[in-house]
């Protein structure tokens, strides 16, 4: 039923989307590949290392005049590096890059701008206080005898606004308007100095369907009048709508450009995650085969949540002592349900039943004192506190029900955390040892060991083993299985499809915000869950939940 | 108008209507509160704190605090005084120049070497106190008579305060800088989103340079006008003076992160504060009740707080106050 209610949204979405894409298809085909021959921007070769690490090897990278370029890849993929490494933001290490006809050296922003490449970042990055000519003509102030003409610069910014048909009272601050009004002035700002070449990084991220049509004919219109983009986006269907051409990236490399015509959205996302379609033999994980009879009853079920358009209508539940996994591409949505989940943010639809009651949790120690223990995605500012100690940091959450009176009782939190760098293997000096200086995968250990001195009946693992050397890997991997053989109920998120498909004993996939299949252990292979994230539906659908 | 308009317009001017309401009940109540020599000598007086408010208001606007303007100040009336004898031109540069040496130092500190400008300026605060001290031997250093010195912070120019003139000679300058040129301008979007200033390509650095640079600069102005109006330099003055722009500044609508400011609402603020002071006063003088020092001190904190309070509420219904033009 899910099912059906989810692929009919999805087909809604795609029917908007064709009916926008429609008018002049015959028209972006012949610039699109009239261009091809003539590159406005092309980079060979591109290498960039951060303290050794590379984070670009031989990326390659071209684009042609008048065509919209889309560029994709998973998280730390290289995409943000190759378009700081374009914009002067980082200096590269090695290749070379030609702009325009000519070698391009610039080691600033400022100097890219002035040569032609305007970039618009995910976060618009503008000054919210001030009035929206502000904002467009910052740096680039009209005159008149040495002093500021504000009649004229409101004018311009008028004017640039109305080619994208945007109405709006220029003399207004910024932060007045909504999100898209916001875009387009960013984007007018862009520009407004006279670019070649426009980058847009997830411009999509923060707008709903009718401003992204809206985006949408900008871009075409930037396209007619010979402007290049870049367009950075995760959500696949939008490429189709408005791009000529894409480059995949995986692990600092350009593994893939082809024309959006030539390639379906499978083949994106193979090449995204770097899966023959074919599924490997033997276990890439540390998840070993699981005893399966140890799975007890539903814990948590979650029915249609959704917030905004991140999270739109996501269902489903986690059973004691097994380990359910959310699969999907960047932006699907599945942090922000595990925020749901855990009260950091409120659904404005659906409900949750934890533990046979209903569940509605307004703030995290609504979750915790429920029983639920949340690792962030991102360990280093949600997660650790670098400066304080592995006991300190182990029992942040605890303190609230050691110190019953408001004294702490340092003997039990001494066994506690004593157990745990015992029990979880945290190779540290000592409990007294700065986190700062221990390693990923022995940080992401005392953030364990944080949530199970709670005594947790259900865990949610976000990336639990990102930014984490191999072998360190692995022990994460065996700890989480022994934890979910011991009865916790776990909810782990992962972009690496292997540990999703190998850990899971389900597997739920997002899409869009939308929880668009659910598969078995047995169902769960790459292709069926990559067939789910790239089109929302599978060749082997699993029914409704139990 | 629409409402919320009518109430953002509200909550940038609720200063000057703060202000206008204070001076209506003093003129109400006290025989000379509107008198020449009254109006004169509050002006006179608290045009010190005005050139101070108005570089403070300066490096406010930009996410920034400048905590040595006091003792910047003292420091530029110990060294104007020392000048005076070789005329009164030499003492006014003198003067200032010490004001913008430690206007240099804090810029630098702020913007080569990254250091917080609470830190710095607060070092530099003790820094210039110390200094003061030192150049005047722990007592006033007398002015020289002859030179003249002692007519800018005296004398009348067609029936009104030279330091007033100064005051208002300044204020125009700060409200053309901010409003009608590209740095003025730069020191909101610093102040809005330094970080977005930067990726648009301006110079954030050499803006919060040129503020801090101001704000010593005006605060010397203000200590030439301390030594010419007392006739000596005070090294111990400039004490709280910084915490009186601060409040001058926020009084006036200017946001401490930075980014929404006002150079006219900073001079209501200033008046607000130095009339509030001057009633206090002429209630003391009615007799009725005797206020110390102290009491005044707790009266004005109060006072304060309800117009921040009145502020804060105000705005919040409506929006941020920007400046139409």
């Amino acid at each position: 039923m899910i099912l059906r209610l989810a692929s009919a949204l999805i087909g809604r979405w795609l029917f908007f989307g064709i009916s926008i894409a429609m008018p002049e298809p015959s028209d972006a085909f012949r610039i699109g590949f009239a261009m091809n021959t003539d590159n406005l921007l092309s980079m060979t070769a591109i290498d960039k290392r951060f303290a050794g690490i590379p984070a670009l090897s031989g990326a390659s990278f071209a684009v042609g005049r008048g065509e919209v370029h889309a560029l994709i890849g998973q998280n730390g993929a290289g995409k943000s590096t190759l378009i700081k490494v374009l914009t002067g933001y980082y200096k590269r290490d090695a290749g070379e890059v030609v702009f325009d006809g000519k070698p391009f050296e610039v080691s600033s922003p400022q100097q890219a701008q002035a040569s032609g490449i305007s970039t618009i970042y995910q976060e618009i990055n503008l000054v919210p206080y001030r009035s929206i000519t502000e904002n467009i003509c910052l740096g680039r102030e009209a005159r008149r005898c040495g002093l500021l003409d504000w009649k004229r610069m409101h004018q311009e910014a008028e004017a640039l606004l109305q080619r994208f048909n945007v109405r709006a009272d220029v003399r207004r601050p910024l932060m007045e308007f909504n999100t898209a009004t916001q875009q387009m002035v960013a984007i007018a700002r862009a520009i407004g100095f006279s670019a070649k070449l426009v980058i847009m990084d997830e411009p999509t991220s923060s707008l709903d369907e009718r401003e992204v049509a809206v985006l949408f004919n900008v871009i075409r219109q930037l396209k007619q009048e010979g402007v290049s983009v870049v367009f950075v986006s995760h959500k696949l269907d939008e490429l189709y709508e408005v791009c000529d051409r894409v480059t995949i990236m995986r692990d600092g490399r350009t593994v893939k450009t082809a024309a959006m015509n030539e390639i379906d959205k499978i083949g994106l996302v193979s090449a995204m995650l770097g899966r023959a379609i074919e599924r490997a033999e033997g276990h890439a994980t540390a998840f070993s085969d699981r005893d399966e009879k140890k799975i007890g009853k539903v814990l948590l079920s979650a029915e249609n949540l959704a917030i905004n358009q991140i999270v739109q209508d996501v269902s489903f539940n986690v059973r004691s002592g097994e380990i359910a996994g959310f699969a999907g591409l960047l932006g699907a949505g599945r942090t922000e349900t595990a925020r749901l989940v855990f009260g950091i943010d409120r659904p404005r639809a659906g409900t949750m039943i934890f533990n046979g009651q209903t569940f509605d949790p307004n703030k995290p120690s609504d979750a915790i004192a429920a029983g639920m223990g949340f690792c962030t995605e991102d360990r280093k500012s949600e997660g650790i506190v670098p400066d304080m100690s592995v006991a300190e940091n182990m029992m942040l959450a605890l303190m609230p029900k050691l110190s019953k009176s408001g004294v702490i009782d340092e003997k039990a939190q001494r066994d506690i955390v004593e157990r745990f760098i015992r029990q979880l293997g945290i190779k540290c000096s000592g409990p007294d040892q700065k986190v700062r200086e221990l390693s990923g995968g022995n940080q992401q250990k005392v953030l364990l060991g944080r949530w199970l001195a709670m005594n947790p009946r259900l865990l949610i693992l976000d990336e639990p083993t990102r930014g984490i050397d191999v072998g360190a890997k692995a022990e994460i991997q065996a700890l989480i299985k022994t934890l979910a053989d011991q009865g916790l109920a776990v909810l782990m998120i992962s972009s690496e499809l292997e540990e999703v498909i190998e850990g899971a004993d389900r597997v739920f996939v997002l899409r869009e915000g939308i929880s668009v299949a659910e598969f078995d252990r047995d169902e769960a292979t790459e292709d069926a869950v990559m067939s789910a994230m790239a089109h929302g539906s599978a060749p082997t659908v699993a029914g409704a939940a139990p | 108008m629409t409402r919320p308009r009518l109430i953002s317009l509200l909550g940038s001017y609720g200063v000057v209507l703060a202000l206008l309401l204070l001076i209506l009940f003093g003129w109400a109540r006290y025989d000379y509160f509107v008198g020449l020599f009254n109006i004169t000598s509050v002006l006179r007086y608290n045009s010190m704190f005005a050139l101070v408010a108005l570089g403070m208001c300066f490096v406010i606007m930009t996410g920034g605090i400048d905590l040595s303007v006091g003792s910047t100040a003292a420091l530029g009336s110990v060294v104007a005084a020392l000048a005076s004898p070789q005329g009164a031109w030499i003492g006014l540069g003198a003067g200032v120049g010490a004001g913008l040496c430690v206007g240099l130092i804090n810029a630098i500190l702020v913007t080569r070497l990254k250091i917080m400008p609470f830190v710095a300026t607060l070092a530099m605060m003790l820094a210039a106190s110390g200094t003061a001290l030192l150049l005047a031997d722990n007592q006033s250093v007398s002015v020289s008579y002859e030179s003249g010195f002692t007519s800018i912070g005296q004398d009348n120019f067609i029936g009104f305060p030279i330091p007033a003139w100064i005051a208002i000679m300044t204020y125009v300058v700060g409200w053309v800088v901010l409003n009608f040129t590209s740095t003025g301008r730069g020191v909101l979007a610093v102040g809005g989103n330094e970080d977005a200033t930067r990726l648009m390509g301006l110079p954030a650095d050499r803006i919060k340079f040129l503020v801090y640079l101001a704000s010593g600069g005006l605060a010397g102005l203000a200590g030439v006008i301390l030594a010419s109006q007392f006739g000596a330099g005070q090294p111990i003055e400039g004490v709280g003076w910084e915490l009186f722009a601060i409040a001058a500044v926020v009084v006036g609508g200017t946001l401490l992160t930075g980014g929404v400011g006002s150079v006219g609402a900073t001079l209501a603020g200033v008046l607000l504060l130095g009339i509030l002071f001057n009633v206090l006063n002429f209630e003391n003088g009615k007799g009725w009740i005797s206020l110390s020092a102290y009491w005044q001190s707790v009266i004005r904190g109060l006072f304060l707080l309800v117009v921040v309070i009145l502020q804060a509420k105000l705005s919040s219904r409506g929006s941020v106050a920007v400046r139409d033009y």
